[in-house]
């Protein structure tokens, strides 16, 4: 068996065990489906007429429109959830069994992430399936659906490492756990929940700029529009900037975390 | 067994953590197939020295190579060579037995077919067959320490790191545990055993090196160690009379221990039990009545307060520093 293939089994059952670790789990599992569910029936049945203001963007219903905001909200706290599970590992010693078997540290992150994206799928399939239950259609059919499952699947990967940085650098589940209302408030500051025209400043500056911005209509765009591939570039784009900070985040806290033990 | 270049080999190890060393220059040397026994008290330096050896914490100074290989440069070599239990089985409580051995024998790298027959035997083997399927937050104290023994040995390692593997078990679960490592030791594994529990030390270890505030102290056999602070002793207690008389009868057969109470008289003898009858003898002769009499030959426990000055305290595992009189 070659050296990928090894690492690429080792990362599988990794990500195999962080999945069914959440099912067993209920407290990671909640904030992920049934929070992002209840405030999504929520603000569709409360505020379903905002699709009358002047300036929202054309949509067949509330609710087709935040559907994306609810992935975006499921899949931030998949990655929230990720770097608590990571970080009670490291409290209940469960990562020095990793740390001394002979593979590559990073797989154990890898793994780690995998987990968290296949959380991820789950979850856009999951709201996708609510969507069409409730009579939301998926403008640009099946090819749009791929696409937002695509996109919530690599984010969900992406915010996932940012989780695990925090993780492995603090060692601390309830540090992690704090950070659970910054999540919601950093995507309260994009457009998940409200479009940016109809926003104040200055939150309406900075959902302009926020990376989460960019990926949240990338998963709208093909939800509420035809494929937009200029949206979809800035979200791939965005999300790939997200990888790359939680990747090095994440090895900085590696090497932190063997030079203290 | 005697002590052969190999399996681990430590010099001038250190371990820094801000201000406090602590591991102070550490040199020991573990031979193929022996049984170390690395003991001492809670923050001697054992964890911390076997975190190094284990690959999961950088030395600041010294060497070390474990199965030949050096625990910084050729880490990942290291990995393959052993197998580790740590002191708090790490354990996700909310996997089955079987899952969690299945993953480890995926992170050493055996095939599919190979790691899930491996699984099956070593659950057989620690005696979890029946809760293979059971989640692991279920199990009791000392099946959980059969099952982190029983990954640490699913690719066969040749070096087994067994970091106080019989903590806080009852006296059943550590028997099984003591058999079982001494079974590992047979079949030709070297087994690197911390442990503050001198009884299982004793029992076990081919040789051990005792720790102290981060350095090694004492190194041997367990009987040259003992040989090592002294002949045995008669323990005598008075049913009544003077204890001065006794200790003047006494200091005719041996030299004189310092007394631990007012009814005891401890006397060191070199001929061991061949002695006993001229002591009984004088003390009868003295008219002296003695309400027991025993020969109480070194321990390790004496071993460990000869060179550190304080007991090893068994019960909790607490040391007791400055219990000894001088």
């Amino acid at each position: 068996m070659s050296a990928l293939a090894r690492n690429a089994r080792v990362v599988r059952a990794l990500g195999m065990r962080s999945v069914r670790q959440t099912f067993r789990r209920p407290q990671l599992m909640a904030p992920i489906v049934v929070f992002p569910t209840l405030l999504l029936a929520i603000q569709t049945g409360g505020a379903g007429s905002a699709v009358e203001l002047p300036g929202f963007p054309p949509v067949q219903s509330f609710l087709q429109f935040m559907l994306a905001g609810a992935m975006m909200q499921s899949l931030m706290l998949a990655g929230n959830s990720g770097g608590i599970a990571l970080a009670v590992d490291l409290e209940m010693g469960f990562t020095d069994r990793l740390f001394t078997a002979p593979i590559p540290r990073f797989a154990i992150v890898l793994g780690r992430l995998a987990g968290t994206a296949a959380l991820g799928l789950l979850a856009s399939l999951w709201f996708l399936a609510i969507g069409l239950l409730f009579g939301a259609e998926i403008h640009s059919g099946l090819a749009g659906a791929l696409i937002a499952v695509f996109l919530v699947t690599a984010t969900a990967m992406a915010v996932g490492g940012i989780g695990a940085a925090i993780a492995l650098r603090t060692g601390s589940a309830s540090v992690v756990q704090g950070l659970f209302p910054l999540v919601l408030v950093i995507l309260f500051l994009s457009t998940a929940f409200f479009p940016e025209g109809l926003m104040i400043e200055p939150a309406r500056t900075i959902a302009a700029y926020n990376p989460l911005s960019f990926v949240v209509e990338g998963i709208r765009n093909p939800i509420i529009a035809d494929v937009d591939g200029g949206e979809l570039l800035e979200a791939v784009l965005a999300i790939a900037g997200i990888v790359a900070l939680g990747l090095a985040l994440s090895a900085r806290a590696l090497r932190h975390r063997l030079r203290v033990g | 067994m005697p002590a052969a270049s190999g399996a681990i080999v430590v010099e001038g190890l250190e371990r820094r953590f801000g201000d406090v060393l602590a591991v102070r220059g550490v040199d020991l040397e573990v031979g193929e197939g022996e049984i170390y026994g690395f003991l001492g008290p809670n923050g001697a330096g054992k964890t911390t020295t076997v975190r190094m050896l284990t690959t999961l914490l950088l030395p600041s100074g010294g060497s070390a190579t474990v199965a030949g290989h050096d625990v910084v440069r050729e880490a990942r070599a290291v990995r393959s060579s052993i197998g580790v239990a740590l002191q708090e089985a790490a354990l996700d409580p909310l996997m089955t037995g079987r899952e969690l051995i299945r993953l480890q024998a995926t992170l050493q790298g055996l095939p599919g077919g190979e790691g899930r027959r491996r699984a099956d035997a070593l659950l057989g083997r620690v005696g979890l067959t029946a809760a293979a399927d059971r989640r692991v937050g279920g199990y009791s104290g000392g099946m959980k320490r059969r099952l982190d023994l029983a990954a640490a040995l699913v690719h066969g390692p040749r070096v087994l790191f067994l970091d106080e593997p019989t903590t806080g078990l009852d006296p059943v679960s550590r028997k099984t545990i003591w058999e079982e490592v001494r079974a590992l030791n047979d079949e030709g594994t070297t087994v690197f055993l911390t442990t503050q529990y001198l009884e299982e030390a004793d029992r076990l270890a081919d040789r051990v090196g005792i720790i102290d505030s981060g350095r090694i102290v004492a190194g041997g056999t367990p009987e040259s160690l003992k040989a090592e602070i002294g002949h045995p002793h008669i323990e005598l207690q008075l049913a009544e009379g003077s204890i001065a008389l006794a200790e003047e009868v006494c200091a005719a057969v041996g030299r004189l221990l310092p007394p631990r109470d007012g009814r005891t008289v401890l006397v060191e003898v070199e001929n061991g039990a061949a002695d006993i009858p001229r002591a009984v003898r004088a003390l009868d002769e003295a008219g002296i009545a003695v309400e027991s009499l025993e020969l109480v030959r070194p321990t390790l426990d004496d071993v460990f307060v000869a060179k550190t000055g304080y007991h090893l305290e068994e019960e909790d595992g607490e040391a007791e520093r400055g219990a000894v009189p001088a």
